[in-house]
């Protein structure tokens, strides 16, 4: 390692391999250090050893839990979607060759106390009780003027401005209640609170128009939901970006510690020490774990991780997203629920693994904050919860060459962690990120 | 590589049609053994001496024919410079149907390491996998430190295919490549990916996309 690189990643979550993936590609000298023996990072999929190491320090997992290997459970949990921007570079980097999809099999969501399977289309949304039946036409409305918006075409626009005006307002307009803005605003948008209603329109309307997109192609599909998920676990998805970096030459050392960020004189990024050895860059790019002095805490995020012996009693299937959205448990924020099983192989026959996720509203203890998902899960066997401050970094990294990622966050899908993709590309090398796309070389 | 198999399934054999099936092989070993070598001899027939490392390809395929009217196609993955550090990703030994593991006559160590994959391999890869050991750099045979008997007996006693190839000069590496493909058992159905759940396919929903337009401003 004591080179001199044009790039040093430090830690191998999911934001810092598709830069060193796309960096390598575009030609740089990439060095790629994870002081764990793993990689994922903080979104890595653990096998059950790994799990207990985390969560129970000490103590080995049962033996009736079976085979290690036939683990990989998800730290972070989330689904994608057809139509989102992380799938768009996975095709155009033609990074997923490496990578399987499934369909998850039902989507469905709390309402007043029942769960209904959540419509996948505008047609099964304006036939669902989840929409009021006074509230269907106004619905319809709403769909197809997003169907119809031209953003080029001011008749298209009924008045309204997307950019400047705020989603409170487009819903005003087109005469929806609180239930169907619900509807729209969680189980669609995706939104995590109720903050997006006084922001402008034109990010809940993209995202309602991109979960309706998903749905369309999932239909042709014939299948239940927008969301899919890669075999084996979403530490794939770094696994997948760290060979294409691997592919074009860069270099990676798992089970390296980090011991020091070494500055010039003017506080600019010079290299990485670990033990003896120190690696030189231009710049650096990290996990806020590897710059616990440079971010600030922006919140917390609860998560549970729950070994099941039978599947989710509202949601018999191979594997499930339940939305709570806050109105319904009289919280903030929305609570999810994932769960998955053999079919996805993250565990073995006859196991679900349920994940419950939320942003941490009180300091009290955190399965109180969770309690309302707990107990639609039926029986838990076991159960590894975590409270994680979710960090931002303090500076844009352009004075000093060191660029840190932000935490995961508890929203349910990739697009945030997309946008610090796009924006940490932007801050390092002053242009948007523009794909090409590769010619498979098989 | 399921829906390849799946493709290739059960009803083609029923008829006697020409069944093709593609199979995943990974290569291991220390650095430097010639992994790469012998896999750009065996797909391309090509042997560069000074190439220090495989940049840009993911993997490549070649086509063998098995019998008359069979053929396997071998998606062979190379390391791509992650084992250096002990950095392998456990994607990259999953679903291998078989491995070589390579190491290098001249060198005693590499033979060592070559057995230490060989656990990796039985502790990580699907236990059913077909493994072939590999001595090679036969075209140095003068600086050998590890003799064929050595390495013969150990694949014997662990039940290994064993071949000393050259990539160099091209000894061996083809009958390794066919006697591997040869060994891996061909599923007698077609694979389902998973019960009862979907597959999705998203490269083939977006290729027309793709060849529209070849940027993407994301």
């Amino acid at each position: 390692m004591d080179e001199e690189y044009d790039v040093i990643i430090l830690g191998t979550g999911l934001t810092e391999c598709m830069l060193s993936g796309i960096l390598a590609v575009e030609g740089k000298k990439v060095l790629h250090i994870d002081r764990n023996d793993f990689y994922g990072g903080e979104c890595a999929s653990l096998n059950l050893t790994q799990l207990y190491q985390r969560f129970r320090p000490g103590t080995t997992p049962p033996t009736e839990l079976g085979r290690d290997r036939d683990y990989n459970i998800d730290l972070i949990p989330k689904f994608l979607m057809e139509g989102e921007g992380l799938v768009k570079v996975l095709v155009y980097t033609d990074v997923i060759r490496y990578l399987e999809f499934n369909a998850i099999a039902t989507s469905m969501v709390l309402c007043q106390g029942s769960i209904y399977k959540v419509p996948s289309t505008a047609a099964e949304a304006l036939s669902s009780s989840l929409v009021g039946l006074m509230q269907k036409p106004r619905a319809r409305t709403f769909f197809n003027f997003l169907k119809n918006w031209n953003q080029d075409d001011p008749k298209t626009h009924e008045g309204l401005d997307l950019n400047r005006d705020s989603m409170a307002k487009v819903y005003a307009y087109f005469s929806l209640n609180e239930d169907t803005q619900e509807f729209i605003g969680h189980a669609m948008a995706l939104h995590l609170d109720d903050k997006y209603k006084e922001r402008p329109a034109r990010e809940t309307c993209d995202r309602v128009i991109m979960y309706a997109n998903s749905a369309a192609r999932a239909m042709e599909g014939k299948r239940d939901s927008p969301y899919i998920y890669p075999l084996y676990g979403l530490g794939d998805l770094p696994q997948a970006f760290a060979r294409l970096s691997a592919v074009y030459a860069g270099t990676f050392m798992l089970n390296t510690p980090v011991d020091e960020i070494v500055c010039a004189d003017d506080g600019s990024f010079a290299g990485v020490r670990s033990g003896d050895q120190v690696a030189r860059a231009k710049i650096v790019i990290g996990d806020p774990s590897y710059f616990q002095d440079r971010v600030r805490k922006t919140g917390r995020v609860i998560r549970a991780i729950c070994l099941l012996r039978s599947p989710i009693p509202s949601a018999k299937a191979d594997s499930a997203q339940i939305i709570l959205p806050q109105r319904q448990t009289g919280r903030e924020h929305d609570i999810y629920i994932t769960c998955l099983s053999e079919a996805q192989k993250i565990c073995p026959k006859g196991c679900w693994i349920a994940s419950v996720s939320t942003i941490a509203e009180t300091t009290g203890d955190a399965k109180n904050e969770i309690a309302a998902a707990l107990k639609l899960l039926g029986p838990i066997e076991q159960i590894f919860v975590s409270d994680s401050d979710v960090f931002e970094p303090l500076a844009d990294g352009t004075k000093n060459s060191v660029f840190v990622s932000r935490s995961y966050d508890a929203t349910s899908h990739f697009e945030t962690v997309y946008e610090d993709v796009k924006d940490l590309y932007r801050r390092i090398t002053g242009k948007d990120l523009v794909l090409q796309k590769r010619q498979p070389t098989a | 590589m399921a829906e390849h198999q799946s493709g290739a399934g059960s009803a083609a054999q029923k008829s006697g049609r020409p069944r093709k099936l593609v199979f995943k092989v990974v290569l291991l070993g220390e650095s430097a053994v010639g992994k790469s070598s012998i896999v750009t001899r065996f797909t391309r027939d090509e042997f560069n001496q000074y190439k220090e490392s495989t940049i840009g390809a993911a993997f490549l395929t070649k086509e063998i024919a098995i019998d008359a009217s069979n053929t396997v196609n071998l998606n062979i993955w190379d390391t791509a410079g992650q084992e250096r550090y002990k950095s392998l990703a456990p994607m990259y030994y999953r679903n291998a149907e078989a491995a070589v593991v390579v190491y290098d006559i001249t060198q005693a160590a590499s033979f060592e390491r070559a057995k230490s994959w060989i656990k990796e391999l039985q502790r990580q890869a699907e236990p059913n996998i077909i493994i072939a050991l590999a001595g090679n750099k036969t075209d140095l045979a003068d600086r050998r430190t590890v003799s064929k008997e050595e390495g013969a007996a150990y694949a014997a006693t662990a039940g290994l295919l064993f071949f000393e190839t050259s990539a160099q000069s091209g000894e061996n590496v083809g009958e390794l490549f066919v006697s591997l493909a040869k060994k891996i058992p061909w599923p007698a159905e077609p694979v389902a990916s998973a019960a009862g759940a979907q597959s999705v396919n998203l490269a083939a929903g977006r290729s027309g996309n793709a060849a529209a337009q070849n940027d993407c401003a994301c």
